[in-house]
């Protein structure tokens, strides 16, 4: 250490040392809830919960019908955007299906044709079986399956996040 | 008059000391190769981001960024607001025109080797220019809330969800939330309105900065090499020696160019209108075609394109890739020749990139990878492929429809092009193949073994085995005798 330099701490380079370490401390203390804000919502690990699709008079057996929910996570000014459609097939008795309505190559929304037994998608010509097994196209997995149950005759799924290739739960 | 406005000069002059500031950058030497036509699009593409900028504060006067008021706020622009859908007109077409010129600038700096020794932070920041006006691009297309930007944000979320183990906390980082939603599009908004132009004016005085510091690039001569330690001093001459003032010399060709651009994107947004919005952001209405706007239509295609299996390890490393190069470029060639007729492999890359961007784009323009989706209910069958066909095969024909056949194949021009066209089905495939392929499906088809009956595939190959133009003999089995054409 330079003796001379230090014998140069005058009272006015002190403070502005001190002044620069309250700063310091400062903008760390002020980027805490900034970053907290911002990286708020993933605070949660998934987002799923269980909401009704309606009685299961809705959904004949061995078909495979359009149904939507209203997204669990709403918010008051989400408008249409709240609400999800997804694909419901029934097989025999309470066995169904409920496949979300996003391809699973990017997300883009399938459409079912009942007379050839496909999901198509519009985007890039991903398409499903009926099961929703891959049968032609990009998609790298089958479509993505919620949860369901039947309680109290209506048909409940585990929902509330658009599922991804890091979120398949749908 | 004039005595009082110059003395009100005077005035703000002695407080504001620009005017002299201002004089010494008219009066800074350019070379006279370089006051050129060649240089104009760097200040055409900021003369539109300030038209941006002015159209961009108007609309956000009347447009309302909350998921369930955003769209019917953009149909009251377009139809109910005075001038409403010419601005949303100009600020549309204005990103095309910013865009295009954006690239038309960077292809010339790169050709002409700007980029290199002593400017090399002059083309990064160029870089960020780039990155922050593609996501300008991609944020407005967001704003302007309608399927396309529902989807499109989707497609977004679908990408970054590829992403291994944080992948689905991305997600919910981009959509602000578990879907996309309200959070999601005042996301984008704050992005749109705040945070990427803070970058993009701050990079801007960056850049011009720059520019000026270091002065304009040179017209690259063969043979004149980059040196680092003589560059610097040969340019001095070059300016001194052959040099002219900014103004008038170079500033009047950009003068001229920017005024013919306003008055081009004032034409062709009369013209052409506002864009969009289309159908609104309803998930539940799944009738729909998304498609991004015209600049994002090659990424489109490359996604339908790549082979699935290198796709996840492209989309996530590709961009990476290519935006490093970019930034790297002046620190792996900084010096040596600029001239493009010295360096063939920079010339080869450009046509190549044009090439390719060039072809996507275009294929991107009719997508015929995606299944046209209402072909089988919507297109007729051509008359004379049911003309005398016996009613085994008309039943066949009425299957091709009614089984979406259409969908991925095309009759007579029109239907999907997923698959290949049925017009010549049977050249191509004997009976047995047809049975086949239909049955198991493969190359791309799906099996439809399960749900046609045999009888529905017997009728579905008699159609399709009559499918070969007149002259032009079906496909035959050769393990067979040849039978008389008659028996055919």
């Amino acid at each position: 250490m330079d003796t001379e330099k230090t014998e140069r701490t005058t009272r006015r380079n002190f403070l502005f040392r001190i002044g620069i370490a309250i700063n310091a401390i400062a903008i760390a203390l002020f980027a805490i809830p900034i970053v907290g804000y911002v990286l708020s919502p993933a605070r949660r690990f998934t987002w799923l919960d269980w909401i009704s699709l309606g009685p299961l008079t809705d959904y004949p057996e061995h078909q495979t019908r359009l149904s939507e929910y209203i997204n669990p996570f709403k918010k008051a000014w989400d408008g249409e955007t709240a609400k999800i459609p997804c694909w419901v097939r029934r097989l025999d008795g309470n066995q169904f299906q409920v496949f979300a309505i996003n391809c699973t190559h990017l997300g883009c929304p399938v459409r079912w044709f009942a007379e050839s037994e496909l999901f198509m998608c519009p985007c890039h010509g991903g398409v499903f079986y009926s099961d929703g097994r891959h049968a032609s196209g990009p998609p790298p997995r089958p479509l993505y399956q919620y949860k369901y149950k039947v309680e109290a005759g209506k048909l409940w799924i585990y929902a509330g996040q658009l599922p991804t290739l890091g979120h398949p739960n749908a | 008059m004039t005595d009082l406005l110059k003395s009100i000069g005077r005035w703000l002059d002695a407080r504001l000391q620009l005017g002299q500031t201002i004089a010494d950058v008219a009066a800074h030497p350019v070379p006279r190769s370089s006051a050129s036509w060649w240089y104009i699009f760097g200040s055409a593409t900021l003369v539109v981001f300030i038209l941006q900028v002015v159209t961009g504060i108007c609309l956000a006067t009347v447009y309302t960024p909350a998921a369930d008021r955003a769209w019917d706020s953009l149909i009251y622009l377009n139809y109910h607001q005075p001038l409403g859908w010419y601005l949303r007109a100009l600020h549309g077409w204005g990103s095309n025109f910013m865009v295009a010129l954006m690239f038309i600038h960077l292809l010339q700096v790169f050709l002409f080797g700007a980029y290199k020794f002593p400017r090399e932070l002059t083309w990064v920041a160029g870089c960020v220019l780039l990155l922050c006006t593609l996501g300008m691009a991609f944020t407005g297309q967001v704003l302007r809330f309608d399927q396309n930007a529902y989807w499109g944000l989707g497609i977004g979320a679908s990408i970054a969800g590829r992403t291994p183990i944080i992948g689905f906390k991305v997600v919910d980082l981009i959509l602000g939330g578990p879907i996309i939603a309200g959070e999601t599009l005042s996301r984008f908004f704050a992005l749109h309105v705040f945070v990427i132009p803070a970058l993009l004016i701050g990079f801007v005085g960056l850049h011009l900065y720059l520019v000026l510091r270091l002065g304009i690039n040179e017209w690259p001569m063969p043979g004149r090499i980059v040196r680092r330690n003589s560059y610097i001093a040969e340019y001095q001459e070059l300016v001194h020696k052959d040099g002219e003032p900014f103004m008038p010399h170079a500033a009047q060709k950009d003068l001229v160019f920017a005024g013919l651009i306003i008055l081009s994107l004032l034409v062709v947004a009369a013209i052409a209108g506002p864009i969009g919005p289309n159908g609104q952001p309803d998930p539940t209405i799944i009738q729909t075609v998304p498609r991004p706007d015209f600049f994002f239509l090659w990424l489109f295609s490359l996604f339908a394109l790549l082979p699935p299996w290198t796709e996840t390890v492209l989309m996530l490393t590709g961009p990476v890739a290519v935006i490093g190069l970019l930034f790297a470029l002046p620190f792996i060639s900084g010096t040596g020749e600029k001239s493009w007729r010295r360096r063939p492999f920079s010339v080869v890359i450009v046509i190549l990139a044009v090439t390719l961007v060039g072809t996507l784009t275009w294929l991107g323009t009719f997508s015929p990878w995606s299944p046209v989706m209402d072909a089988w209910s919507a297109t007729p069958t051509p008359i004379d492929y049911v003309k005398g066909r016996t009613p085994l095969e008309l039943q066949g024909a009425v299957l091709v429809q009614s089984k979406q056949c259409r969908n991925c194949h095309s009759l007579g021009g029109e239907g999907g092009m997923r698959g290949p066209a049925l017009d010549d089905t049977a050249t191509r495939l004997t009976r047995d193949q047809i049975v086949r392929q239909i049955i198991q499906g493969g190359g791309n088809m799906p099996a439809y073994g399960k749900n046609l009956t045999p009888a529905e595939v017997n009728a579905l190959v008699a159609f399709l085995a009559t499918m070969h133009p007149r002259g032009e003999p079906p496909a035959r089995d050769s393990a067979r005798p040849a039978l008389p054409a008659s028996s055919q």
